[in-house]
């Protein structure tokens, strides 16, 4: 495979999707799930370093940079890639299929950029593209949420180059490494990750977006974006301890969001933003066991949340909905996909054996040996939280609860197989973490399984169940309703066009009553004018009078025919 | 036809899993002394901290979050522009 040496996986597969509607059927589908692949093979064939240098305009661009960080994300894209071409096998839309392949590509040649030039090429690439898995659900409400979606991740590509800019003022290089909260050029793309991550406040485009895609669409939009944004961050903001508080933000206020929300899959988009919280907080401690733990965290996270995902993505195709508050008892008509759920489910709640359990315990661990006591408690909270909705409710609303009497056929045979695979490694890798800690950017001397760790888990996890069904038995737990909930997008939704509303309607007002008043002072100035200078004054007949009341008139005739 | 019965339709079988999560619970408070704990903080410690905070949590998240419907929870057509 040595001819594959220095290309870039990331060309691979978003010039290979060119090509996608030039082919037909089944030979279509085998042909996208083979780019991965292809492009797997170049990753393996190139050598740790820099790759594809070229010069631009003077600057020397990066295009393949191959290091621990930029190899576990690239691996897990394409994983993510191929497990998403299967999910989609039954689809048969090219604009989705070339979408979702540019998106992926964009994401994997973000992740091995070397420069600021390069990164912000592909990151507006994965931006452009991925919002074409929004529109494909071809729905009002799909396009208005794509624009949305769109403003804002282009708005976080401006942001990240103009502070590369700033820096490459600053410093005559444009390479991308650690940058920082050092001036303005270090702040600007703390905001452009920090967007793209959905930090508190900055979070909303996800829970907008995602739920709005399609079946397909989510799942591929679940793995990329935020996860190529923790990934920058980890390369250039690792142990900024600001990052400590806004990450432990982010584990706690979505969950809140996630018990009361109806939508399944924005339930399943809160907990999204909630696991990220966890990565932040990894990040922002900052040491090689936390640092381990947010790539650990993004790899098996990527894979459960698309699994998770999936499933409700099932539920979505088969039922036509996927608000708890129509479904109910599926597991009678899709036995299989309850099952890959509730391992989707096992994994993301970090039950022993499944994949979250030796990934998150890497960063909670992290966070305690560095004495962050009320952070550590926050996050121990969010895991409780955690379980509780996308652990329990996802699968009991959707699956069990009370029988919503919809009968339906089981998930296509692709999509199973998709859901099998996400959930066979979720059980392999909580099973035998070994495989994934070797891959870790740093070595790693850590073992997940010792009784107490088991122990504790299991109680925080059965305890929350215990809350849940004690809620549940007595009713007090708070029904499924066909709602939505306010969120940071009101803002941008309903206050702000009200705010321009009234403020248009102040300026019409204001611009009236000045009409008005000039209306009226130029009649007084005529009246005033008339008794002075008119043919009964005593001024009468002098040109001075005249050329007054002309001049007035005429003003007056203007304000009446410009208003 | 008759609908198959499944084993969770009847409501006997929906106590015995609650039934269940308490006696699980139970069981997990039981094997404690039998384990070395090491924590890094001394709450770490306590009897059953893990499974009371989990418990006290949850109930708290979702108290919170019922609470916050007041504000937050609009009609589903609130967006239509």
């Amino acid at each position: 495979m040595s001819s594959l040496e220095g290309v870039s996986p990331a060309l691979i597969i978003m010039i290979g999707a060119l090509f996608v509607p030039l082919l037909r059927g089944q030979m279509r589908n085998i042909y996208m799930l083979a780019l991965p692949f292809i492009g797997f093979a170049a990753l393996l064939s190139t050598p740790a370093g820099d790759h594809g240098t070229l010069q631009y305009l003077g600057l020397e661009l990066v295009t393949i940079r191959l290091d621990d960080w930029s190899l576990i994300f690239s691996c897990i894209f394409l994983l993510a890639t191929a497990m998403s071409v299967i999910y989609a096998w039954h689809i048969d839309d090219w604009v989705q299929q070339v979408a979702g392949l540019v998106y992926a590509g964009g994401a994997i040649g973000a992740v091995l950029a070397g420069d600021f030039v390069t990164l912000f090429m592909y990151w507006e690439a994965t931006a452009i593209s991925s919002v074409f898995l929004v529109w494909a659900s071809r729905t009002q409400a799909s396009y208005r949420s794509g624009m949305r979606y769109l403003a804002v991740q282009l708005l976080s590509g401006l942001l990240l180059l103009t502070g590369g800019l700033v820096l490459y003022a600053q410093t005559g290089s444009i390479r991308f490494d650690f940058v920082g909260l050092e001036g303005l050029g270090g702040w600007l793309i703390f905001l452009a990750f920090g967007i793209k991550c959905a930090f508190p406040l900055l979070h909303n485009w996800l829970e907008d977006a995602y739920p709005q895609a399609t079946v397909t669409g989510t799942v591929f939009l679940s793995a990329f974006t935020t996860k190529l944004a923790i990934y920058a961050l980890a390369r250039g903001f690792a142990g900024t301890p600001e990052l400590i508080w806004i990450g432990a933000t982010m584990t706690a206020f979505p969950i809140f969001y996630a018990v009361i929300e109806n939508d399944l899959r924005r339930v399943l988009t809160y907990s999204l933003n909630n696991q990220l919280g966890f990565m932040v907080v990894g990040i922002g401690v900052g040491t090689e066991l936390a640092l381990n733990g947010t790539a650990a965290h993004a790899f098996c996270h990527i894979i459960y949340k698309a699994l998770l995902f999936m499933s409700m993505g099932a539920v979505l195709l088969r039922t036509g909905t996927v608000n708890g508050s129509a479904l109910g008892g599926l597991y009678k008509s899709m036995p299989w996909t309850t099952g890959f759920c509730i391992v989707g489910a096992a994994s993301i709640s970090a039950f022993p054996l499944f994949s979250g359990f030796i990934s998150k315990s890497l960063i909670i661990t992290a966070v305690a040996l560095e004495g962050h006591f009320w952070v550590w408690a926050i996050l121990l909270f969010a895991s409780a939280g955690v379980f509780h909705h996308s652990g329990i409710k996802i699968p009991y609303f959707a699956f069990f609860a009370h029988d919503s009497g919809i009968r339906c056929a089981e998930a296509p045979r692709n999509m199973l197989i998709a859901m099998g695979i996400a959930a066979t490694l979720c059980i392999g890798i909580g099973v035998y973490p070994s495989a994934l800690y070797a891959l870790l950017p740093y070595a790693i001397d850590y073992q997940p399984y010792t009784g107490a760790h088991v122990l504790t888990q299991l109680q925080l996890l059965v305890f929350s169940a215990l809350a849940f069904s004690v809620l549940m038995w007595h009713r007090i737990y708070p029904p499924e309703l066909a709602s939505v909930n306010l969120d940071t997008d009101y803002f941008y939704r309903r206050l702000a066009p009200a705010l321009a509303r009234g403020a248009g309607r102040v300026i019409m007002a204001v611009h009236a009553g000045l009409v008005h008043t000039a209306l009226g002072a130029v009649a007084g100035l005529a009246r005033v004018s008339v008794r002075h200078f008119g043919p009964n004054s005593a001024m009468a007949g002098s040109l001075t009078a005249q050329m007054l009341i002309w001049t007035v008139g005429t003003l007056a005739v203007l304000l009446l025919l410009l208003y | 036809m008759e609908e198959k019965q499944y084993w969770l339709d009847s409501k006997d079988n929906v106590k015995k899993i609650y039934l269940g999560v308490w006696v699980a619970c139970a069981l997990l408070l039981v094997a404690e002394p039998f384990v070395h704990l090491h924590g890094h903080f001394p709450v770490e410690e306590w009897f059953g901290f893990y499974g009371f905070y989990g418990f006290i949590g949850c109930v708290g998240l979702v108290l919170g979050a019922k609470a916050l419907r007041v504000i937050l929870m609009r009609p589903e057509n609130y967006y239509d522009e």
